[in-house]
């Protein structure tokens, strides 16, 4: 393992832009973990349940549950590229700040 | 050069192996069986010539384990498709809702949205802070020897509970869809994945799951656009599903007497709706839990985010992974409902129960059928695919298991890091040799065995165990060595525990009961039958009687040898007359058992290390400082 005790790791993580991207960033996926769990079982939850809601027909042989399943894929790649989205645009940015800081620091990459 | 002719060498062994004409019947017939034959020496051959190439590439262990950290993010994508989509969801999910319908597809989901779990909060970190292993990011920051035998005792559990069900598995659907005896299957897949796994480690096994993942997804999406020509897409083909006279037989069939006052199409509009399979909401939500933390903390998948750069590729390879198993299993639906009408339950049911046949058989049907050149094309084409998926998931399992052994437990624990890069290289060699025997081995010695459950297990341990430990070392600043060390004993033998004594698990007395009932019952009913026989008025009818006849006879013999096979036994494995616990799927009381213990054990344990390193743990997978030096060698 590369030596890291050369590292004031304290002072990276007391640093107020690790302070911000880390708040910002815990919240954001907690949130959507959340979300993403409870909107999946509620599919499960529906089908035992909520048989006769599932049962409704939306559009010709189409019912609810079909769509609700369907919605699952649907979602479920939202969730992925909106959080791909986020991360790609505030979350490496931020974090690249941080690490170009700690390389000059340092001496960068050996 | 040695290693590259073994590897040469091992793929003619099995080609030979597969060409012995020790055949029986499959669901391809004799006299197209060299047509499978033929696509899978190709499929082989590329994957063979792949070996050799990255047998030159492998030097050190990093090489091995992880592929040198050089797989890019939608190679890597491809791969942890390959790694996921297992026979059991391949053929599996597409016969569930080829005969039990809407459960059926509604089953697939959780195998997706379990990586939105993987994506959001394990596959960047782990990145950021891995080398090779699970037991790597929990050994960080905790006291790495405790930690890493625990971690790696977890890891083995459950690739081994996997593997079992694969090798057994796949034996079994081998035999039923070519007809090759299981054993001879058995040993070509071990022997296959050892040549693919041995010489070209990681590089080799990534490219085995890429190819594999490609011709499956090829595959479907052919089989689905003859599926829609014929029935129109979704609104037309879900019109033609209720319209079908098959899935209406099916569904009368599924509800016996409920079915009585309904209509035709009222019976085909109730195959689109929940409840024909799952009757147990709890144990559905149970596995859900499973599958839905438990694929974050599976070793096999895990390790894929080693083979990549950075946190942006890892990310990128989940996204990836996400587009082609969710698209996948929305091409199920049409799978499994096209072999509903086009091949129909009964004709799937009658080749295996279970339903595995159900694409194989559409694939065969669509080309033109039984006698046609390209059905058993077709057919050849996926029965390959289905080898193919065996060997490429075994071969991950293999790797994960194989460096938990090595790298973990040999190097980390015995030698204490005090080894050399080659001695690192011959540890890994040796020690996937060793798990790809003992893989043969209980491959053949669990022949029989109804494993299906075992993949189950693998997710709940998974979920009970790994996953927690792995979330609160990462996310948690008071978790430490203790809680790690409890959350991985209590996750662990909970979810076993919990299986031991569930409904999976054989209970001779409950079986012998039921068989008797039969026994006693079938004298009388035989005999009305048979006089039954003798009254139909005409040939249609006395058909008819004669199949319920020959039905209840079968039964008969059926409860007979229940009760022979059973004799003198009363309680099941662990001395059980009947289940103490109601679920099959034990993560709904296990994953928070597992959560609270590593919790517990954290709280009631001292430990100055793990608090020291959380700052730089916490930073580094945060933001990936030195990660991509960790890559640079």
């Amino acid at each position: 393992m590369a030596d890291t005790t050369q590292y004031d790791w304290k002072a990276i993580v007391a640093d107020q832009r690790f302070h911000a991207l880390h708040r910002k960033k815990m919240a954001f996926l907690w949130g959507l973990m959340v979300f993403s769990v409870v909107y999946y079982f509620l599919l499960p939850i529906g089908a035992a349940y909520f048989q006769d809601l599932f049962k409704i027909k939306v559009f010709g042989p189409v019912n609810v549950g079909i769509l609700f399943a369907l919605s699952e894929f649907v979602v479920a790649w939202g969730i992925a590229f909106y959080y791909a989205y986020k991360a790609n645009a505030e979350f490496d940015t931020a974090a690249a700040e941080i690490v170009m800081d700690v390389e000059k620091k340092y001496g960068g990459r050996k | 050069m040695s290693s590259r002719r073994f590897a040469l060498a091992a793929g003619a062994i099995a080609l030979a192996a597969v060409a012995t004409p020790a055949l029986a019947q499959g669901a391809v017939a004799a006299k197209w069986q060299w047509l499978t034959f033929a696509v899978f020496g190709v499929i082989i051959g590329v994957t063979m010539f792949v070996t050799y190439l990255a047998a030159k590439r492998v030097h050190s262990a990093a090489d091995f384990y992880t592929a040198g950290g050089g797989v890019s993010g939608l190679q890597n994508g491809w791969a942890i498709a390959g790694d996921y989509l297992s026979a059991a969801s391949f053929l599996g999910i597409a016969g569930l809702i080829s005969i039990w319908g809407y459960d059926g597809f509604m089953y697939s989901v959780g195998w997706l949205v379990a990586y939105i779990t993987v994506l959001l909060v394990i596959a960047e970190p782990c990145r950021n802070i891995g080398k090779y292993t699970l037991a790597d990011i929990l050994a960080y920051r905790n006291n790495p020897k405790a930690t890493r035998i625990v971690g790696a005792i977890s890891v083995i559990t459950v690739s081994t509970f996997y593997l079992t069900a694969q090798m057994v598995g796949g034996g079994v659907l081998v035999k039923t869809l070519i007809g090759i005896d299981y054993e001879i299957s058995v040993v070509v897949v071990g022997v296959l994945m050892l040549g693919y796994v041995l010489f070209g480690g990681m590089v080799a096994t990534t490219w085995v799951q890429i190819i594999k993942a490609v011709l499956l997804v090829t595959a479907s999406i052919v089989l689905v656009i003859m599926v829609w020509s014929q029935y129109g897409f979704f609104g037309d083909f879900l019109n033609n599903v209720i319209a079908d006279p098959k899935i209406q037989a099916r569904v009368a069939q599924i509800l016996g007497d409920g079915a009585k006052n309904m209509s035709p199409t009222e019976l085909g509009t109730r195959f689109l709706e929940p409840g024909l399979l799952f009757k147990a909401p709890i144990d559905q939500i149970s596995l859900g839990m499973a599958l839905v933390f438990g694929t974050a903390g599976l070793p096999h998948i895990l390790m894929r985010f080693f083979t990549v750069p950075t946190a942006q590729a890892a990310r990128k390879s989940v996204i990836w992974a996400m587009a082609i198993i969710g698209g996948f299993y929305v091409l199920t639906l049409f799978l499994g409902m096209g072999s509903a009408m086009k091949v129909g339950a009964d004709q799937i049911r009658a080749i295996d129960p279970g339903g595995n046949m159900a694409a194989p058989l559409l694939a065969q049907a669509l080309g033109g059928g039984a006698d046609s050149l390209l059905g058993n094309f077709m057919l050849a084409f996926v029965a390959a695919v289905a080898f193919a998926t065996i060997v490429a998931v075994v071969a991950g399992l293999v790797l994960a298991a194989a460096s938990a052994m090595a790298h973990d437990l040999y190097v980390g624990v015995i030698r204490e890091e005090h080894v050399t890069p080659q001695e690192q290289v011959k540890a890994a060699r040796i020690a996937t040799v060793i798990v790809g025997a003992m893989a043969i081995a209980i491959g053949i010695a669990a022949k029989g065995q109804n494993v299906a459950h075992l993949v189950a297990l693998a997710f709940a341990v998974a979920a009970s165990a790994n996953f927690p430990c792995v979330l609160l070392t990462l996310y948690w600043r008071r978790c430490n060595t203790g809680g790690i060390v409890l959350g991985m004993i209590v996750g662990t033998i909970t979810a076993i525990a919990l299986v031991l004594v569930s409904p999976n698990m054989t209970y001779p007395k409950a079986l012998k009961a039921a068989a008797q009932k039969v026994v006693d019952a079938s004298p009388a009913k035989i005999e009305k039958l048979t006089a039954d026989l003798a009254a139909a008025p005409d040939d249609a009818a006395k058909a008819k009687v004669q199949k319920t006849l020959t039905g209840a006879e079968k039964d008969l013999t059926a409860a007979k040898g229940t009760l022979d096979k059973f004799k003198g036994d009363e309680t099941s494995l662990v001395g059980l007359e009947k289940p103490w616990f109601e679920l099959r799927n034990p993560g709904i009381i296990s994953i928070p058992l597992g959560f609270l213990s590593v919790i517990l054990g954290s709280l009631l344990y001292r430990d100055k290390r793990a608090d020291d390193m959380w700052d730089e743990l916490y930073a580094r997978q945060n933001t990936g400082i030195l990660a991509a030096k960790a890559v640079a060698h």
